[in-house]
């Protein structure tokens, strides 16, 4: 049922000349949902329409389906699932008629096709929306809507572009634990671009980094936030703490006092830290003045200065300090690490 | 993709072959015809050098640009105040303004005889308070009148639409700023309207510059372009004359649309 | 909607109601000088009389007939045009795209004498086209399918076609399908707003159908034809206006020194 997608020195080119996406290898398993994550104009639904076959790669590129080359075949003979950003529903369509579009031109006949319809809206736990017309809906109705045509002909691979983006935030994130659990229970292969990080860390068994028409990185949630493989990486996903300064006698030593080197080189070095890595210390031997808390509810964000060359953040529970505060800070392992090159 | 693409072309086909066998070409035939003459190319020099031809066409020019300006003033109130009041009666009025859409300018010649006529209404009422009959049905006053009585409908409705997009927030912020009414209208209304404006007057001067129905309904009298080139082919049976003056006729019209367009900074024609 | 309207609401609103009786009083007074028994003499001295619509029913019966099927033909001719070639237009961003939209426009910005000259001139003289009725439909198709495309392209832009394209290919949609199931129904609205636009300018539109059969009538080579039935009913109102004093026979010569031809 699920197809696992093979690209294969994909690039594309506009007609303009411009280079969307430069040639990129990508192996997508069956039945995993990979994230393509990046910031806009990265090539991200360049990426995605050359799966879809929305677009064709420049020559020598190619899309394999299961080990079938694809690559000429136009979308309409891929047997994918689409969901687009703006949802793309059919006005002229009610719910109903939008969900059994597909299996109308696949000629399902007509009983089967409304009990599929109605399995499908009730799956998306719509089933009162069946003959509302579209332009009545609320996003998040159109945005289970567009879930709902687009599986219901079963495709091998699921795509969505930016699904949950146009949604505000408390029913994105509702969205997000439907469409994840939905994902986990079809086990159908899933591609979905975001430009959200904690959308992509949250869906995607992997995910890919892009930018500028290139994966920077593909792995698991984890492997991104703790072991970027570029500084774009390090710095795109997540907060970041930059920690320039020099290695000298097992420390790395910055302009507010000093961390653990932690296995990094002597001499001159470039290290990062996530804000949860690093935490309020009496004891600690880096030290820097509060110049904002943020109160989050469950925990306090404090940015300090002094500490390191720039702004450095972390988190804390409980009750935080105040701004004009002088803090110590310390460090926990695996941090800091190296931060890798750009 | 190539396959779309070819299914596209043959789409397109048609109406492009339509359109290159019964305008293009005719339009390039005449373009030449204006050449056969005794004068040869020179023709078309020669009528743009000739007192009666030349004051002919700055007449049309200036009824066509008259005709404009006056249906833009006269649609853009009425047009902007429609679409930004609900009131009774909005539906009645809107009718109005725009069913003449329906008459040729045939009819609306024949209407401006009956208003201001010999037998007219405006001259029986000049008649009866100052004891002298006011007739200008004939004149160039007759065919400026029938004209904006033509415009206005197209350009209300044009008027209308765009002025139904504006953004409401626009003008709030406008106001929250603290500009006054005039300010609105001169730094939010009008700017946000160029676009239809450009679009409705670019019509409505190409409709000017060619409408001939009404000139001819009215009277032959009225030397406007259209009528002239109508003499010269009809009674004069001085096809190349005629020919030439058509052509530039039409290249001074699609030379202001284009310009309007340009001005415009997309689509013009959309109008409609 | 502010609850309390101003000196400004006033003035509008008698501004446009004064813009609307202007439009609307000939209209008043054409069908009261169609019912006037004479005109000359004014409606109170004369009377009320059905005679002149009768009259001109029977002698234009054909004529009304014939302009009707001519603008449904002229409709029929735009939507197998028209529809295709704006999709077309919607779907392709190209430089070449644009340059066959301004040629589609292009009728609507040069003046019907100029285009009705131009057409005898390079069709004239072929066959009998000239003096067949087709003759005339291609004129008012000429200058109506720019209303037609502009109307269906503007409506394909707004309901943006292309993504709703994607969405129904990716759904297995052929070009067929697509053009069945998605197009045409979402443009539905657009095609019909064209539609109305381009009867009622068939049926208004007498100066390409005039200038061409002026044209032809007058002719140098004297050949008149038959094609001018439009042409007779706009001799008609310009006769009917100028009518010369009492006379209630038909009228022999028209106020413009044409005779009128075409008895039906």
């Amino acid at each position: 049922m699920s197809v696992a997608v093979d690209l294969r020195a994909c690039g594309f080119t506009h007609a303009d000349g411009t280079r969307a996406l430069l040639p990129t290898d990508l192996a997508i398993r069956a039945g995993e949902t990979l994230a393509v994550l990046g910031p806009s104009g990265c090539g991200k639904t360049t990426l995605l329409r050359l799966i879809a076959g929305l677009a064709f790669p420049d020559p020598p590129g190619r899309v394999l389906f299961d080990g079938r080359d694809v690559t000429r075949l136009p979308i309409e003979r891929r047997n994918v699932g689409m969901v687009f950003q703006s949802y793309a529903l059919f006005p002229n369509l009610d719910v109903a008629g939008n969900v059994g579009y597909g299996l109308r031109l696949r000629n399902v006949p007509r009983a089967e096709r409304e009990e599929r319809v109605a399995r499908w809206l009730a799956m998306m736990r719509i089933p009162e929306l069946a003959h509302r017309r579209v332009d009545q809906l609320s996003g998040g109705q159109r945005q289970r809507v567009a879930l709902a045509r687009a599986l219901a002909v079963e495709p091998g691979l699921l795509l969505l572009d930016e699904p949950l983006t146009a949604l505000d935030a408390k029913l994105r994130e509702e969205l997000r634990v439907e469409v994840s659990a939905l994902l986990r229970e079809l086990r159908i292969t899933a591609v979905f671009v975001t430009h959200d990080q904690a959308e992509a860390m949250a869906l995607g068994d992997r995910v890919a980094v892009m930018r500028a028409g290139r994966i920077e990185q593909v792995g698991t949630a984890e492997e991104i936030y703790h072991r970027p493989a570029t500084r774009f990486v390090a710095e795109f996903v997540g907060t970041l703490n930059v920690l320039a300064g020099t290695v000298q006698d097992g420390a790395l030593h910055l302009p507010g006092g000093t961390l653990p080197a932690n296995g990094l080189a002597p001499g001159p070095a470039v290290a990062a830290c996530r804000p949860e890595q690093l935490r309020l210390d009496p004891e600690g031997t880096l030290s820097g003045r509060v110049t904002a808390a943020f109160f989050l509810g469950d925990r306090v964000r404090v940015v300090i200065e002094g500490a390191a060359a720039g702004p450095i953040t972390l988190e804390t529970t409980g009750a935080g300090p105040r701004p004009g505060d002088i803090v110590r800070l310390s460090a926990a392992p695996p941090a800091p690490w190296r931060l890798p090159g750009p | 993709m190539g396959r779309d693409r070819l299914a596209l072309a043959l789409l397109a086909a048609p109406a492009i072959a339509f359109l290159a066998a019964f305008f293009l070409l005719p339009l390039a035939l005449m373009l030449r015809t204006g050449a056969t003459g005794p004068d040869g190319w020179a023709t078309y020099v020669l009528v743009l050098g000739n007192p009666r031809y030349l004051a002919s066409l700055w007449k049309t020019v200036a009824l066509a640009a008259a005709v404009t300006a006056a249906t833009l003033v006269v649609s853009g109130i009425a047009g902007v105040f429609l679409a930004r009041n609900r009131f009774r009666g909005r539906r009645v009025l809107t009718a109005f303004l725009t069913l003449p859409l329906a008459f040729p300018g045939v009819v609306i010649g024949f209407m401006v005889i009956l208003l201001a006529g010999r037998q007219g209404v405006i001259g029986e009422l000049t008649m009866a308070v100052a004891g002298e009959r006011l007739v200008f049905a004939y004149s160039l006053a007759g065919l400026f009148v029938g004209y904006l009585y033509f415009s206005i409908p197209r350009t209300v409705l044009t008027v209308m639409a765009a002025a139904e997009k504006l953004d409401p927030a626009l003008e709030e912020a406008a106001r929250s700023l603290g500009a006054s009414p005039w300010a609105v209208v001169r730094d939010v209304i009008l700017p946000g309207l160029k676009g239809a404006f450009l679009a409705a007057g670019a019509i409505c001067f190409a409709t000017a510059m060619g409408a001939f129905g009404t000139a001819f309904t009215l009277a032959t009298r009225i030397d406007v372009l259209p009528m002239v080139i109508y003499a010269e082919f009809t009674v004069g049976a001085n096809i190349a004359v005629a020919a030439a003056l058509s052509f530039l006729l039409g290249a001074i019209t699609w030379v202001v649309l284009a310009a309007a367009r340009t001005a415009a900074g997309g689509t013009v024609a959309a109008a409609g | 909607m502010r609850p309390r309207r101003g000196a400004g609401f006033a003035a509008g609103v008698a501004f446009t109601g004064l813009v609307a009786v202007f439009l609307i009083f000939p209209v008043f007074l054409s069908v009261l000088a169609g019912v006037t028994a004479n005109y000359q003499r004014g409606v109170f001295a004369s009377g009320v009389t059905l005679a002149w619509v009768e009259r001109v029913l029977d002698l234009y019966a054909h004529t009304i007939g014939l302009s009707l099927g001519l603008a449904l033909a002229t409709l029929a001719c735009t939507l197998v045009l028209g529809v295709p070639v704006a999709y077309a237009l919607a779907r392709n961003p190209g430089r070449l795209a644009r340059l066959a939209e301004e040629a589609l426009v292009m009728p609507v910005a040069i003046p019907g004498i100029a285009t009705g000259l131009a057409l005898i001139l390079a069709w004239g003289a072929v066959g009998g086209f000239r003096t067949h009725w087709t003759f005339i439909l291609v004129g008012h198709v000429l200058f109506t399918l720019p209303f037609m495309v502009r109307a269906t392209l503007a409506v394909m832009l707004a309901v943006n076609l292309p993504t709703l394209e994607e969405a129904a290919r990716s759904l297995g949609a052929g070009f067929l399908a697509r053009f069945r199931t998605v197009v045409l129904p979402n443009a539905a609205p657009g095609i019909l707003a064209g539609s109305l636009m381009v009867v009622t300018l068939s049926l208004g539109e007498f100066n390409m159908t005039s200038d061409a059969a002026h044209a032809v009538h007058h002719d140098p080579a004297g050949r008149a034809c038959r094609l001018l039935r439009l042409d007779a009913a706009r001799d008609r109102l310009g006769l009917h206006a100028r009518l010369p004093g009492p006379a209630r026979s038909p009228p022999r010569r028209s106020a413009m020194g044409i005779r009128p031809r075409l008895r039906p």
